[in-house]
């Protein structure tokens, strides 16, 4: 992944404990939200924290494998794609994302 | 008058049921945009599966469940649909059909498919309000609506209908006589040994049945009180279900003069005397001979479109019909001729110690007739013996134990041929099925369903069908899923998860989803929080509750809205609220500059629009004024309603305010399967609506009258009268129980309206009512759950639990 975001720069943003497993927090990133994951074996994933539906938070929605239900209408949301799964349609744009150690780095555009 | 478009023809249906609806369908497949139709229904919805009203009286399916054909359904095909409007007249010489209400079409094509009435009894009393038939909607509803009163039923009648209404009304909590007018039980359709076995399997499931019992007179002064018999015999009765037979609805067809007998005449192209109107279903008379079941109607359905559209020269024949009873575990099949004469002869095969009795009739080497009782599976097999007229000499000696030990290599449907007729009801056969399985690559039942409508009707073929899903998929297809999985995570339903979390002791979700054996790393969110539900409430304390399978709103304590904002609403005792209070609430309103306070439906304020990281401060100030959550965000326990009561109101009884604040004292904090919503009134004028509430009080001279399993949300229901009581511990302590039994029995998002559907008010009544010890166990456990439950969830937010939920974990500018 990293050399797909060459020109990213990665920028630490808390430590994954401080993330619940099976949860999010939400970053606020140039007054936008990302919600940056957590699943219950430590992968880590960001997504902005706006639904291909209706905008729902998914940052609020439930976490389960690699997925998340959005809180609104239930929609579920893949966490490493940002797809929605059948028979919805639709995509969240996702951030690159990476661990060192307990550091969460999020990968910024430059 | 052609001027609206004049290449179509114009055709009328009179009558939207099961009949003519079939037909209409027929017809637009054979001729597709050929007609301008509009269809005349005196009920007023669209098209249901009239068989599948002793389901819904039986509370097995909801009428949602049975429609066939929505509004939707009319408007795809652009059909006018005059629904609650009859026709009351036909005009041959101008060909102009009149509904009561004026409504005129004129029409190329009538065709008429009115159904029957039932048959009501010419004896004194017969029209007193609450003597009623069993024939559409309307008529269930009735018998709901008394059913919910509890007491007396009498069903008069004890054929199929009969028997379907007095089973759905003791189902319903009622206590049932069914009174037959000849000897034994559905003589029409069972020989007298097997008509015993029924009326023991009917008395022990509580339904009493009395044969040659005739009626005399119905008693009663503005709606009936007894029913009286020939023999002086009194019974005591708040409803009367006739049952004792259908007669074709021909008023119409006869004032317009066409030829009638009992029925409207048709010959073998399903017309009438008039050569512009056609008839199907139960209102007609073919060769002398009326209906009673669908399968014919079916038939009749395709050779009346072939005719209308003048596709093919079709003729209608009868056939044999075949029937079972819809009578969920009573297991019963009959066709053909199944007493016999002199020059038949017969094979009886009975299992005393099971209650099976089969009887087949043979005249010279063929099967004419069979009636199964106690074990039916067969009986698809037999009756196609019977319709195919096959010779079963060889297989004489074996026949009555089935095809599996008839010589015929397999059992059950693999042995059947493919013209065997596998679903009576729409008439559709095996070979049909197999072919849209492949055709389609369909895998499920409701597929098949869909595609060729098996098993869409009665549902007495479902497992015929299933077996042939099974044949054509091989091991790709699962049958045995009977019950309902919770999820697509399990093949466990409810109750199997309930029992095991009890008995081997699972106390928490990853330890129940390991011992079950779930198919996806962490569930979904569908069954998470179901699982942590049943946890709390199995080990109330020592189960440590898992936010992260809790709905956003449970594990924010707010209800989250559109724009991602939230709602909080504070807890007003019982609907009281003070001075104090509200400048508490006003107070905070300005101070966090909340965009909109409401009086809520609950009798309290809600304040909407606060954002996520002001929560924990709004809580903090609403915590100084003794304000506590609402939970107006949990499936928990939400308001009490109260009115003002005896204290202020000239007709109050008792204090009502009072009992329901002590009410929700008692009930607050606890988490319940779905919401929970009580209220208390203090009088029968209601005005705290406590009888569409999941626990309703109503005060009355003499204590306090308690209501359950009410719903005033998507499909309201009136709640079933549990009990009344004397005082107000007994109302605390039933209140208690209740909560409790529901707790432990409900599946997760099941409301106390739909449980107590699917379990009987009856077995409600005999856990909290009648066992004095059952009920004080329940309430005891309650309340040793509440110790573990009421603490205000926003005091421990604001001493900091769960404080990551309220912030961001960075800002990155
Ligand atoms: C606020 C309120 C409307 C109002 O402004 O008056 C309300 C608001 C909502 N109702 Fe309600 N209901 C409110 C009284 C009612 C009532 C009236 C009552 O309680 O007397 C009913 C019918 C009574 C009943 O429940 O049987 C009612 C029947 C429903 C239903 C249908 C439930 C059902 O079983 O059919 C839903 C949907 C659900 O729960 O799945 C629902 C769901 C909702 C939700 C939670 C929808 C949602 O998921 O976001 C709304 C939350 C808005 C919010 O954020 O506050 N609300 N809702 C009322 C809050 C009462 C309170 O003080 O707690
Ligand atoms: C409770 C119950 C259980 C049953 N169980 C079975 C079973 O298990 N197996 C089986 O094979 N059969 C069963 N039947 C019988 C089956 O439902 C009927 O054979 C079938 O519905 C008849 O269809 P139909 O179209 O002729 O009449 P209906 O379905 O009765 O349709 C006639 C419609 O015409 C309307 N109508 C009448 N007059 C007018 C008018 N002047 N203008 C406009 N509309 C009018 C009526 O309101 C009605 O909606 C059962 C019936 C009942 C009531
Ligand atoms: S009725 Fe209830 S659920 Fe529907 S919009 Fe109003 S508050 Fe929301
Ligand atoms: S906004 Fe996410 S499902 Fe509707």
């Amino acid at each position: 992944m990293d050399g797909d975001f060459a020109q990213a720069a990665w920028h630490e943003i808390g430590s994954v404990d401080d993330i619940p497993r099976l949860g999010a927090r939400i970053v606020r990133l140039h007054g936008e939200d990302i919600a940056v994951f957590r699943t219950a074996s430590d992968g880590v994933f960001a997504l902005h924290d706006s639904c291909p539906h209706k905008q729902g938070q998914l940052s609020q929605g439930i976490v389960h494998g690699e997925s998340v239900t959005c809180p609104l209408h239930n929609w579920v949301i893949g966490l490493a794609d940002g797809r929605a799964k059948e028979p919805d349609e639709g995509c969240t744009r996702t951030i690159p994302v990476r661990l060192e150690g307990r550091r969460v780095l999020l990968g910024l555009e430059r | 008058m052609n001027m609206i478009s004049p290449t179509r023809k114009r055709l009328v249906l009179v009558g939207n049921g099961m009949a003519g609806i079939r037909t209409v369908e027929e017809i637009l497949a054979r001729a597709p945009g050929e007609f301008d139709i509009t269809v005349f229904g005196a009920e007023p919805h669209g098209n249901y599966n009239r068989i599948m009203l002793s389901p819904v009286l039986a509370g097995e399916k909801s009428f949602e469940e049975i429609v066939t054909h929505d509004r939707g359904w009319y408007a795809a095909n652009s059909i006018e649909l005059v629904a609650g409007e009859a026709v009351a007249a036909i005009d041959r010489d101008a060909r102009v059909a009149q509904g009561e209400h004026g409504t005129m079409r004129p029409y190329d094509v009538l065709l008429l498919a009115t159904g029957s009435n039932p048959v009501i009894l010419p004896v004194p009393g017969a029209l007193l309000p609450g003597v009623i038939g069993f024939r559409d909607i309307g008529d269930v509803e009735t018998m709901l609506d008394a059913a919910r009163q509890g007491g007396r039923a009498v069903v008069i009648g004890g054929g199929l209908l009969g028997l379907e209404a007095a089973n759905g009304l003791r189902r319903k909590g009622m206590s049932v006589t069914v009174l037959h007018l000849m000897p034994t039980l559905m003589e029409r359709q069972l020989d007298p040994v097997s008509a015993r076995l029924l009326a023991d399997d009917l008395r022990a499931r509580g339904i009493e049945v009395l044969t040659e019992a005739n009626t005399k007179a119905i008693h009663g002064d503005d709606r009936v009180r007894a029913l009286e018999l020939a023999d002086g015999r009194e019974i005591a009765a708040d409803l009367v279900v006739m049952a004792v037979g259908i007669r074709p609805n021909i008023a119409l067809a006869k004032d317009a003069g066409l030829a009638c007998g009992r029925g409207v005449r048709v010959d073998d192209a399903m017309l009438t005397s008039d050569p512009h109107i056609y008839a199907v279903g139960e209102c007609v008379e073919h060769r002398g001979q009326v209906f009673g079941l669908v399968a014919p109607l079916w038939d009749m359905a395709k050779i009346c479109a072939d005719r209308i559209t003048a596709t093919a020269d079709s003729v209608y024949e009868p056939g044999v019909t075949g029937t079972r009873l819809k009578v969920t575990g009573i297991d019963m099949f009959s066709a053909g001729d199944f007493l016999g004469d002199e020059g038949t002869e017969e094979v009886v095969f009975r299992d005393a110690a099971r209650g099976v009795h089969k009887r087949l009739v043979l005249r010279g080497e063929k099967l004419i007739g069979a009636v199964l009782y106690g074990e039916a599976r067969d009986g698809g097999w037999y009756f196609d013996l019977i319709r195919n007229g096959t010779d079963v000499a060889e297989m004489r000696d074996l026949l009555v134990f089935g095809p599996a030990l008839a010589g015929v290599a397999e059992s059950g449907v693999e042995a059947l041929p493919d013209t065997a007729e596998i679903c009576g009801c729409n008439g559709v056969s095996k070979g049909k099925i197999l072919a849209a399985i492949a055709e389609h690559g369909l895998t499920t039942l409701d597929a098949v369903r869909a595609r060729t409508k098996a098993s869409a009707s009665c549902g007495s073929c479902t497992c015929n069908v299933e077996a042939l899903l099974a044949l054509a998929l091989g091991a790709g297809y699962d049958s045995v899923p009977k019950i309902k999985p919770m999820c697509k995570c399990t093949t466990h339903g409810h109750d199997a998860v309930r029992a095991a979390i009890r008995e081997q002791g699972l106390r928490t979700i990853p330890a129940v989803m390991r011992a079950l054996g779930w198919s996806s790393p962490d569930g979904c969110a569908s069954c998470r929080p179901a699982l942590n539900f049943y946890l709390i409430c199995a080990w109330p304390a020592i189960y440590r509750d898992h936010a992260r399978s809790r709905f956003v709103n449970e594990r924010m304590h707010a209800n989250i809205q559109k724009d991602g904002t939230y709602s909080v609403v504070p807890r007003m005792w019982g609907g009281v609220t003070t001075a104090a209070e509200l400048r508490a609430i006003a107070d905070v309103v300005d101070r966090y500059d909340i965009p909109t306070v409401k009086v809520t439906g609950g009798q309290r304020i809600d304040l909407l629009g606060v954002k996520r990281e002001q929560l924990p401060d709004v809580w903090r100030d609403l915590n100084a004024a003794g304000m506590v959550s609402g939970h107006a965000y949990g499936k928990a326990l939400r308001t009490v309603k109260t009115c003002v009561g005896s204290e202020w109101c000239r007709f109050g009884t008792q204090d009502s305010t009072g009992m329901g604040i002590a009410l929700e004292r008692m009930t607050w904090g606890s988490w319940t399967p779905h919401k929970v919503k009580l209220a208390v009134s203090g009088c029968p004028r209601n005005c705290a609506e406590a009888t569409i509430k999941d626990f309703g009080v109503v005060a009355v001279d003499s204590g306090w009258e308690l209501h359950v399993a009410g719903n005033g949300g998507i499909k309201v229901r009136v709640t079933d009268l549990l009990c009344k009581v004397a005082t107000s511990d007994d109302v605390l302590e039933y209140c208690g129980a209740f909560m409790q039994l529901y707790r432990e029995g409900a599946h997760y998002l099941e409301r106390t309206a739909h449980w107590v559907e699917r379990v009987g008010i009856d077995y409600v009544k005999q856990r909290i009512v009648a066992d004095a010890d059952g009920r004080a166990a329940l309430h005891e456990r309650f309340l040793e759950s509440q110790r573990h439950m009421q603490a205000d969830p926003w005091a421990e937010r604001v001493a900091g639990v769960e404080a990551h939920e309220f912030r961001s974990l960075a800002v990155v500018e």
